[in-house]
Parts: structure tokens; C-alpha cells; sequence
């Protein structure tokens, strides 16, 4: 029987295994930068918009359209997330604070979360993604189709005439869905705890008015205003950088999504901290 | 200083002189160079006709006289300014006098076909009444033989429709030279005639001077003055269509060489 023989280990120098360390993480350290080139370069963009925003001539009519598109057409899928948050979180409050005898209170908890939190994150990461993805898609194909070297070729402005109105349009229209959001959530559940818990409607909506304050629903939308701004400036970003045809449109549109969500995710937590903290 | 269009100290060209002047252009995409010591002339009044292989750089050579690209290095001269110089609000003055029509037409979508037409002449006649532009849209619309097709979309077009449109749109506010990318590609032969006699017209009828990008050999015998080919990252002969069917230059022999003579007709026995 022939015994097998390990064949003896070469030994690798240091320089050789930190060189290889180096080469593995390079991809990784490019990605790094490439992101924070990116982050730079949709400041850049935001800044432009900043500037052409409030140079006139002044496009009230786009910004209009724009609110209709992007806000008025995202109602039902609002209505749709705001009606089961609502009913999912008055139903979870309640159901522990029945544990303790307190779900009479179940207003205040409810109304509180809605405002400061759920309303503007879930629009945000419901509506956003909507909103982000068909202002990507929209611009990719618009630059595929070589349509913004012709608006540039016919003597005017892509940033002013595509992502000036786009961006003040998600700053109203976010803040605006949040707002629905928040009193279609706090209906859906005061009725779904009276049906449930006998909570009357007159108890849910006292404690509810006697714990939100101004700040709490001030806070909700300013983050509102803020996510409004990150989703439509990814989403342009996105639009403008598209490369590479059909298949090019498609990647910045799921980016958008993924880079949108994980951004108002980043931005809540510090956003929050900041409201907390004024 | 900065050259811009205010500068009225130079003389307007007459036919026959030279209007644009490409200088020892390079330009790189990436690890990509495309042109390198490109240098290039064009003509008041004529037509002149880029061909060239396809990734050879011809629609770059236009981006770059309307500075929707920037060269490397080089100079580009128009009028006797160097347009690399130039940042985008001076490109606005040029773009008043330079039009591109594109290689798909890049019509807007949202917009109807006299809205279209009507875009430029808003961007660059802010204060002109509703009635005079729906009087020059209809007027351009009759340039190119497309009248009272004001309210349809360009999705109801068919292509060789959407590149008249396209051309419309780039005569909206009557510029002295026209650049014309790939502007028979896609279309069936008819349609790309049709296309030939407008580029031809709009000399005629404009006195406009043309520069036409393109890889279709029959399109480019019928309507150019003079023929430019690209090959090996620069230009490599200019000359009138009679001396560049003669010409010697190996690339210019291979490229009008492997031009398809039409195929027999099979008649089924």
C-alpha cells in the first residue's frame, strides 16, 4: 500500500502575503472610492439643481406635472401601505399593552410612531422606490436615446428642464404622502382596535391629539422633505449616468432602489438623533 | 481672454472658404483613443460627407463641434473662435447657428411633433407670441414635407417620419450649418433617399452648409461636395466623390471596396 506524502508546504515571505492581501482587497478599496467619487458627484448635482432652481424663467407647469406624476399616481399604493400599517401596529400595541391592562392608552403609542417614524419611512421606502425607479428609468431612457444631448444641442438646460422639477416636486410631494399617510394609518387603527379591543373612537383620537405635539409631527416631515431629496437626487443621478443601452437602464433602476432605501436608512437614524437632540 | 460670440471683429466666410476648422484633435475614451492628430476642414456652403467604419469616431467629431463632448487637445475653430475654449453657456450662442440632427432623432416622447419643433424656438426665442411659433413650426413642417402633422406623438411616426421631424426640429431656428448623424441608417431605401434629396434641399433652399456622418455609400455619393474618411484614429483623405472613387489610400480602397454589389435576382423554377 503506498502511503501518501504530503508534498512539503512552501513557505510564502511576508512581503509575498501582504502583497496578496493588497491585490485581494483592491477591488473592494476601488468600490470604496467609486462610491465616494459617486456621493461627491450627486452633491455636485444636487448643488446644480439648488443654483437653476431659483434662477428663473421659473417652471411652475413641469413642477405641476411632476407632482401629479410622482405624487397624485402613487395614491393607492400610499393608501394600500398606510391602511395595513395602521391596522398591523395598532393590533401589535395593543395586543402587548393588554398584557399590562393599559391598551385604553393604545392611542398615544400608536399616533406616535405614526408621526415621527412609520408615516415618512414607509413612504419613503414604499413611495421612494417607486418614485426613484421610474425617475431613473425615465432619464436612462432619455439618454439612451440620446434625448438629453438634444435638449443640450437645442440651447437648453437637462438639469434645469429634468431634474429641477423632479427634485422640488418629490420635496413637496414626500412630506404631502406622509401626511396622508399619517392620518389614513391612525383611522385604519382606531377602527381596527374597536372592533377588536372596544376601544371607542373618542378615547383613540384624545389620547392620540393629547400626545402628538407640533414637534413630533414637524420632525415626521421635515424627514419627509429630506428622503424626498435623497430619493429623486439618486434617482436623476442614476437617470444622467446611464451607459450601455436597454441593459444600462434596467442596472440604474435597481440601483436606485437599493441606493435610495439604504440612503433613507442612513438618514432616518441621523436625522432622528438630530430632532432628539433640538 | 476667452473668445465669445459677442466678438464681432471677424469676417463671415463666403461659399467656398473655410468655415469650421478642426486642429490636431485628440480624444480618449477611457483606454480608448479615438482620434489622434485629427485635422479637418469645412467648407461655407458645402456638404461634406465622414464616412468610416462603425467605433471609428464620426458621431464623436460632431459631439465635439457642438460641445455636447470636449477633445482632449486640439482646437476646434469656428469663425475664427476655438470653441474647446468655450464653456456651455458660450455653446449656447453656437447652437443657435450649429443643428444636429440625430441618428435615432432623439424626438421627446411627451411631447407632440409641434411641440418638438416648437422647443428650440422657446429656448432661444423666449418671447416669441404662440401664433409666430405655430406659424414656423408649420413652415418647417413644409420644409420637409410634413404638413399638418402638428399633434401627433412620435411613437404614431414611422422612422424615416421621425427623421424629417428630427431635421424640423434642427431647422426650427434657422441655423447656418446643419450635422447630420447616421442620417439613412435604419431607414429602407426609399426613405433614405427621400432623406438624400432633403440634405441636398436644405443647401438649396437654406443655403445651409451640411456635415453628414454616415457609412452608407450610396447616400454619400449622391449628396456630398466633398468626402472625408476616417481610419487609423485620424483622417486619412478628403477629396470630391470622383477623386475619392479613384483614390489610392488603402483604407479608403478597402472601405469603398467592401460595399455589397446588389445580389441577382433567383427566379423559383
Amino acid at each position: 500500500m503506498n502511503e501518501h506524502i504530503d508534498a512539503p508546504e512552501e513557505v510564502e515571505s511576508l512581503g509575498e502575503v501582504v502583497q496578496q492581501e493588497l491585490e485581494a482587497m483592491l477591488p473592494f478599496t476601488a468600490k470604496v472610492r467609486r462610491a465616494i467619487e459617486q456621493l461627491g458627484e450627486v452633491a455636485v448635482l444636487l448643488a446644480r439643481t439648488a443654483v437653476r432652481a431659483v434662477q428663473p424663467p421659473f417652471s411652475l407647469g413641469a413642477i405641476a406635472y411632476q407632482v401629479e406624476v410622482l405624487g397624485l399616481r402613487s395614491m393607492s399604493i400610499v393608501s394600500l401601505t398606510a391602511l395595513f400599517a395602521g391596522l398591523v401596529l395598532s393590533l401589535q400595541f395593543a395586543f402587548s399593552m393588554a398584557r399590562f391592562g393599559i391598551q385604553h392608552t393604545v392611542g398615544k403609542v400608536v399616533s406616535l410612531s405614526i408621526f415621527r417614524e412609520l408615516g415618512p419611512v414607509l413612504m419613503a421606502l414604499t413611495v421612494g422606490a417607486r418614485i426613484g425607479s421610474g425617475i431613473a428609468a425615465e432619464l436612462g431612457s432619455m439618454k439612451v436615446t440620446e434625448q438629453i444631448d438634444a435638449i443640450r444641442a437645442l440651447g437648453a438646460d437637462p438639469i434645469k428642464k429634468l431634474a429641477v422639477p423632479r427634485i422640488v416636486a418629490c420635496i413637496l410631494v414626500l412630506p404631502a404622502v406622509a401626511i396622508f399617510a399619517d392620518i389614513f394609518a391612525l383611522v385604519a387603527g382606531a377602527a381596527v382596535v374597536k372592533v377588536e379591543y372596544q376601544i371607542p373612537f373618542e378615547q383613540f383620537y384624545r389620547s392620540a391629539i393629547e400626545t402628538v405635539k407640533w414637534d413630533d409631527f414637524g420632525s415626521g416631515i421635515m424627514k419627509s422633505a429630506v428622503f424626498g431629496v435623497i430619493i429623486a437626487a439618486v434617482g436623476c443621478y442614476q437617470g444622467f449616468q446611464v451607459e450601455g443601452g436597454t441593459e444600462g437602464v434596467g442596472r440604474a433602476t435597481t440601483e436606485t432602489v437599493a441606493i435610495s432605501s439604504v440612503a433613507v436608512c442612513l438618514a432616518d437614524f441621523f436625522l432622528t438623533k438630530l430632532f432628539l437632540s433640538l | 481672454m476667452k473668445a465669445t460670440r459677442s466678438d464681432k471683429s471677424f469676417a463671415r466666410p463666403v461659399a467656398g472658404e473655410e468655415l469650421i476648422r478642426f486642429e490636431d484633435i485628440h480624444k480618449s475614451f477611457g483606454t480608448k483613443h479615438v482620434f489622434e492628430h485629427l485635422s479637418l476642414s469645412v467648407m461655407e456652403g458645402e456638404i461634406l460627407t465622414v464616412m468610416g467604419g462603425s467605433g471609428m469616431g464620426k458621431s464623436v467629431l460632431l459631439k465635439c463641434l457642438i460641445g455636447l463632448l470636449y477633445p482632449d487637445s486640439g482646437r476646434i475653430i469656428f469663425e475664427s473662435q476655438d470653441l474647446t475654449a468655450f464653456d456651455e453657456k458660450d455653446f449656447l450662442h453656437v447652437r443657435r447657428r450649429i443643428a444636429m440632427v440625430f441618428q435615432g432623432a432623439a424626438l421627446f416622447d411627451s411631447l407632440t411633433v409641434g411641440e418638438n419643433i416648437a422647443y428650440p424656438l422657446r429656448e432661444h426665442f423666449p418671447t416669441m407670441s404662440d401664433e409666430e411659433l405655430q406659424k414656423r413650426v408649420a413652415q418647417k413642417l413644409e420644409l420637409v414635407n410634413l404638413p399638418g402633422v402638428e399633434a401627433m406623438k412620435p411613437a404614431d411616426l414611422s422612422g424615416g417620419m421621425r427623421k424629417r421631424i428630427g431635421l424640423a426640429r434642427a431647422i426650427a431656428v434657422d441655423p447656418e450649418v446643419i450635422l447630420w448623424d447616421e442620417p439613412t441608417t435604419g431607414l429602407d431605401p426609399i426613405s433614405a433617399r427621400v432623406i438624400d434629396r432633403l440634405i441636398v434641399s436644405m443647401k438649396r433652399k437654406l443655403g445651409c452648409t451640411s456635415v453628414v456622418v454616415t457609412h452608407d455609400l450610396d447616400s454619400a455619393f449622391t449628396v456630398s461636395d466633398r468626402i472625408a474618411m476616417i481610419a487609423k484614429r485620424k483622417i486619412v483623405q478628403v477629396g470630391t466623390v470622383q477623386e475619392m472613387r479613384n483614390s489610392t489610400v488603402p483604407e479608403v480602397r478597402t472601405f469603398f471596396e467592401a460595399r455589397q454589389p446588389p445580389r441577382p435576382a433567383v427566379s423559383a423554377r
